[in-house]
């Protein structure tokens, strides 16, 4: 357990609002893309035309089911919708249609990896859905916002999390988990910069070991995993240092700016947030019928913990390098054809991990985009194995393949980089060393065993680097006790 | 069924309707009756009764996730009190819900 | 016989026959609305150059042998169907102004049909009202004494086919908006089956109330026009998917042996003796008919009054949320802030009642009274329903008077609302329960007519219409209407 300030822990839950990558609305026929015109996908249900009517997507209901049998959790059926009444200008019907009893996933879990290796238990209450309202936009209008309703009525899932997170960390790891799940089933991108993956977090603080909860705060407005942890960790320390100064902590929502690191309150009326839910009469009470969730999730993918698991188990990978690689459905992927192609789980591993990553991130690309493709890191690292070239050269032949797009044995032919792994060769340069240092050498047989390294060196600089190492180590080794 | 001032004008509030002060006091009178009506259901047993939203005893249907919708923004906006460049125009927004 | 004393029914015969062309027919109406209608305000909009378009069209279908079932019959739709590119107000200031961006299913399936639109008929507000004296677009007069209301909410589609300014009329019901006006002015008034209708298009006061139907002067012609309007609609996710039956199939048969049930909760009431012996009579033509009366109970049928004035402002709170004068509609002038846009645009383009009901909805929903008020009605309104579906069991039909009285003076009750809700405690439990009612003429006290209404259970629409008809076939009650001078 996390403990602030030497005596309080922290209680937090986590409320994610994930965008479904569904091709129209929730309740319309509107197209969800992104970038639009302003307008230009707002249909008249969409802007809440006199006499409209919503009708549900079918493809929402198969997203929730796949991400409540990855969530561990209850799908609830029948599942109804209910009114969330408030006036805003973003949301054109003034209410809101989401659910309130019955959500469509209820009761489940998620384990977390926590950064000293141990796997934590976070409980999720509920997944519901509910329509996204529209957007408001205030520059240039001269003291009036201009309401742009593309994105009303896109179909939100909304994950809430039992208030069982401890620290910022763990919430990082929870939502980074929610993150990895949602692109892996493919029912978002989980964008959050772009707004398609959106988490408040509700945070209280308590002495360590008491019962009762604190008041909670909401923090909204945070767009990435940094903020999130960040946000969090100034929300604890400023409701302690609040307590601690003898105020009590206002239930409020309260916004989170990045600029400042610092949180503040939303200007609202108290009872403004009376919503008065109740449950939706334009719409019937939804029945998933059990041959429709088994069809469901049939079309599941393995899901990153399954996977984790069974690299450890199949290409015996240690638990970290497996729960690197199977975070990211693509990345994870990605590994499995370059082992496929090389034969070589472990130095497929330790290349995603260490070349390729390094590119990637120097270049800001995603694993999707890498100009290397899976099948030609491959082939390189099967170059390796069977000693065309040695490691240290394939770090060229990688850099070259990673400009210039070509083939591993193309670049290695033009550039004649093959490993020099003839013995007569090596011997001959091998004796040629020896004898050009001989300082070194006596050096060496009077005990300075360090030296050793400097002949490796000096014999694969006279190879211009394409010696074998192997080879040079074993052959020198002999040279020398003569 | 007594309805006080502060209730009328939070529920005037959230219902978004001003209430000039002329009219306050006989729009409570009316709602006060009206809320007398009520007092009829605290008599009925319904501790057993499940609560009909509906009177139709079936389920929703669902509509393929296909885009169906094309742009008629100019249609839709012909009647509109307020637009500039494709947006709705309203007095500025400060912050609210999100 | 004037054009206008034809049936719906014999109308569309002498159209098929060539007697008289759909603009003869559709001119004639278009000059009694000219002639009467600036007196009556049945009428919000009269849509003359298209009428006359679309009857033209009808005449040209009929000559190349290629007619739609109800093609060139001039009807008047409720101001509460859109209608694309025609103003659609729902009598209110609040849409004054709004020309529909598109059409409601109804008036489209109605327009596949053929039927020739003469106009969108006036109303009580957002449908709220039981004497259409809520309307932003003036009070309808009575067509049989122009001092008297004609009832509400459909007051302006009722005036309209009694004084026979159209040949029938589409209209909507959430507590009685039908059969109320159909009793006050004389006509037959159906309210179907909850999902018979589609509600696209359809203005929404109460969601789980709300039906479209017919304003008619017999039970045939009603028929007629509801096949026409019903179906599934895949726009309406509350729409039935059930096949429409052919309403006038029975129409004609006999209802020997056909059970009435009579509720006694309705019949011990203190009601005024006209009232008491229309209904009786009726009682009695129906036993000369052969069917069969017999005393049921709806035992929690007072219940409904209360249950019906929380569910349906809970709803309609929520469905008027959308008029804030950002999208479309009414906006009041220089809002000084989005606050002020809000309170003043709904304080100026709402009527009393409308706010009155918006208010006490919210109300019952508001945190703190969901419970008690809410709840508890959707729980009081299953007592209802379950009623009705016992008294199914021994009966076919439920028979009551519609209305507690005859039509009342123009402002009599429009200071008390609680007076005014009254007017609906017969008709409003088939709404609750979401069962077809029909309404037709069984009498007249001073000038004046009084209704008689059956309710049927779920889908047993032509049962209706079938013991409506032959008690039209042996009374003359329905074919009574109104001078208009």
């Amino acid at each position: 357990m996390t403990v602030f300030n030497e005596s309080w822990e922290a209680v937090i839950g986590l409320e994610i609002h994930v965008q479904l990558a569904t091709n129209s609305k929730l309740f319309s026929g509107a197209s969800t893309n992104f970038g639009a015109l302003p307008n230009t996908q707002a249909c008249n249900i969409d802007l809440a035309m006199p006499g409209v009517l919503p009708v549900l997507n079918e493809e929402v209901l198969k997203m929730a089911v796949k991400l409540g049998k990855a969530l561990n959790a209850n799908i609830n059926s029948p599942t109804s919708f209910a009114r969330k009444n408030y006036f805003y200008p973003d949301l054109p019907k003034g209410y809101q249609i989401s659910q309130m009893d019955k959500p469509i996933v209820e009761d489940g879990f998620l384990d977390i990896e926590l950064e000293d290796g141990s796997t934590k238990r976070i409980g999720v209450t509920r997944a519901h859905l509910e329509e996204d309202a529209g957007k408001s936009l205030h520059e240039d209008f001269e003291g009036k916002s201009g309401i742009d309703l593309n994105r009303s009525g896109t179909p939100l899932i909304e994950i809430v999390s039992e208030p069982e997170i401890n620290s910022p960390e763990e919430a990082v790891a929870y939502l980074k988990s929610i993150h990895s799940i949602i692109r892996y089933l493919e029912i978002s991108d989980g964008n959050m910069a772009e707004g398609s993956m959106r988490c408040d977090a509700n945070v209280s603080v308590r002495k360590v070991g008491s019962e009762e909860l604190g008041t909670r705060t909401e923090t909204k407005n945070v767009n990435s995993f940094r903020f999130v942890e960040k946000a969090i960790q100034y929300e604890i320390e400023r409701q302690i240092s609040e307590i601690e100064s003898g105020n009590t902590i206002t239930q409020e929502t309260r916004l989170y700016d990045s600029q400042a690191n610092t949180t503040r309150p939303m200007r609202t009326k108290e009872y403004a947030n009376d919503y008065r839910y109740f449950p939706e009469p334009d719409l019937l009470p939804v029945v998933l019928e059990d041959s429709f969730i088994k069809k469901t999730l049939e079309q599941m993918p393995e899901m990153p913990n399954e996977k984790k698991l069974r690299f450890v188990n199949e290409y015996d990978l240690s638990e970290y390098d497996a729960s690197l690689l199977a975070a990211d459905r693509d990345l994870a992927n990605y590994f499995e054809e370059v082992t496929d192609e090389s034969k070589s789980a472990k130095l497929s591993a330790n290349w995603i991990m260490g070349e390729l990553s390094a590119e990637l991130n120097k270049e800001n690309l995603h694993i999707l985009n890498s100009k290397i493709s899976a099948k030609q890191l491959g082939q390189l690292i099967k170059r390796i194995e069977d000693s065309t070239i040695s490691g240290k050269i394939a770090k060229d032949v990688f850099e070259k393949m990673w400009s210039s797009g070509n083939e591993v044995d193309a670049i290695i032919e033009k550039e004649g980089m093959q490993q020099v792994t003839d013995l007569s060769e090596i011997e001959s340069m091998v004796s040629k060393v020896i004898d050009e240092n001989p300082d070194q050498l006596k050096q060496y047989l009077s005990g300075k065993d360090r030296l050793f390294g400097f002949f490796v060196g000096q014999v694969m600089k006279e190879s211009q680097g394409k010696a074998n190492p192997t080879q040079v180590n074993e052959i020198l080794k002999e040279k020398l006790k003569e | 069924m007594a309805l006080s001032d502060k209730e009328l004008k939070e529920i005037a509030y959230l219902a978004r309707i001003n209430i000039d002060k002329d009219s306050f006091p006989s729009l409570k009178g009316e709602l006060e009756q009206i809320l007398d009506l009520f007092e009829k259901l605290n008599s009925a047993e319904t501790n057993e009764v499940e609560a009909m939203s509906h009177p139709l005893n079936l389920s929703q249907p669902t509509r393929p996730d296909e885009v169906t919708e094309e742009d008629q923004r100019e249609k839709l906006q012909e009647t509109a009190p307020s637009v500039q460049s494709g947006l709705f125009l309203v007095p500025k927004v400060i912050e609210g819900e999100d | 016989m004037k054009l206008h004393e034809l049936s719906l029914k014999e109308q569309l015969n002498g159209l098929k026959e060539g007697s008289f062309s759909s603009t003869e027919l559709t001119k004639h109406y278009l000059d009694r609305i000219s002639s009467f209608d600036k007196d009556l305000n049945s009428f919000i909009t009269v849509t003359e150059e298209s009428a006359l378009n679309q009857a033209k069209e009808s005449d040209e279908r009929y000559k190349s042998n290629k007619a739609l079932p109800l093609d060139g019959i001039p009807i008047a739709h409720k101001d509460i169907f859109c209608t694309e590119d025609i103003l659609t107000t729902c009598g209110s200031k609040m849409l004054s102004n709004f020309k529909a961006p598109y059409s409601s299913t109804v008036v489209n399936n109605l327009s596949s049909d053929g039927v020739v639109v003469l106009g969108k008929t006036n109303m009580d507000e957002f449908a709220m009202g039981s004497s259409n004296e809520t309307s932003f677009f003036g009070p309808v007069k009575n067509p049989w004494n122009k001092e008297y209301v004609p009832g509400g909410s459909s007051g302006g589609s009722a005036a309209c086919v009694s004084a026979q300014l159209a040949s029938a009329a589409t209209a909507t019901d959430t507590g009685g908006s039908i059969r109320q006006p159909a009793a006050l002015c004389g006509l037959t008034g159906i309210k179907p089956t909850y999902g018979r209708v589609s509600r696209y298009g359809m203005i929404a006061f109460a969601s789980s109330l709300d039906q479209g139907g017919v304003l008619a002067r017999s039970a045939e012609d009603s028929a007629i026009l509801l096949e026409s309007m019903s179906g599934h609609d895949p726009k309406d996710s509350t729409s039935l998917n059930e096949d429409v039956p052919n309403f006038l199939e029975n129409i004609d048969s006999p209802i020997k042996g056909m059970k009435i049930g009579l509720p006694k909760e309705f019949f011990e009431r203190d009601l005024p003796n006209h009232v008491e012996s229309s209904t009786k009579e009726a009682i009695e033509t129906y036993k000369d008919l052969g069917a069969e009366i017999h005393e049921i109970s709806l035992p929690n049928v007072d219940l409904s009054l209360p249950v019906y004035y929380i569910i349906a402002p809970a709803e309609c709170s929520a469905n008027l949320s959308r008029y804030d004068g950002v999208r479309y509609g009414y906006r009041c002038e220089d809002p000084k802030d989005l606050e002020d846009l809000y309170m003043r645009t709904r304080e100026e383009g709402f009527g009393s009642e409308v706010k009155r009901r918006i208010l006490i909805g919210t109300y019952a929903l508001s945190a703190g009274y969901y419970d008690a008020y809410y709840l508890k009605a959707q729980k009081c309104r299953r007592l209802v329903a379950n009623d009705f579906t016992e008294a199914f069991k021994s009966v076919d039909l439920v028979l009551s008077p519609t209305t507690p009285d005859t039509s009342f003076k123009a402002g009599e009750k429009s200071d008390d609302p609680i007076e005014m809700y009254l007017q609906d405690i017969f008709t409003i439990p088939a709404n609750l329960a979401g069962l077809p009612g029909i309404s037709f003429p069984c009498g007249n006290h001073e000038g004046l007519p009084l209704g008689v209404q059956l309710v049927g259970d779920s889908l047993k629409e032509a049962q209706l219409f079938q013991a409506a008809h032959q008690f039209q076939e042996a009374t003359d009650w329905h074919k009574n209407l109104p001078e208009v001078k």
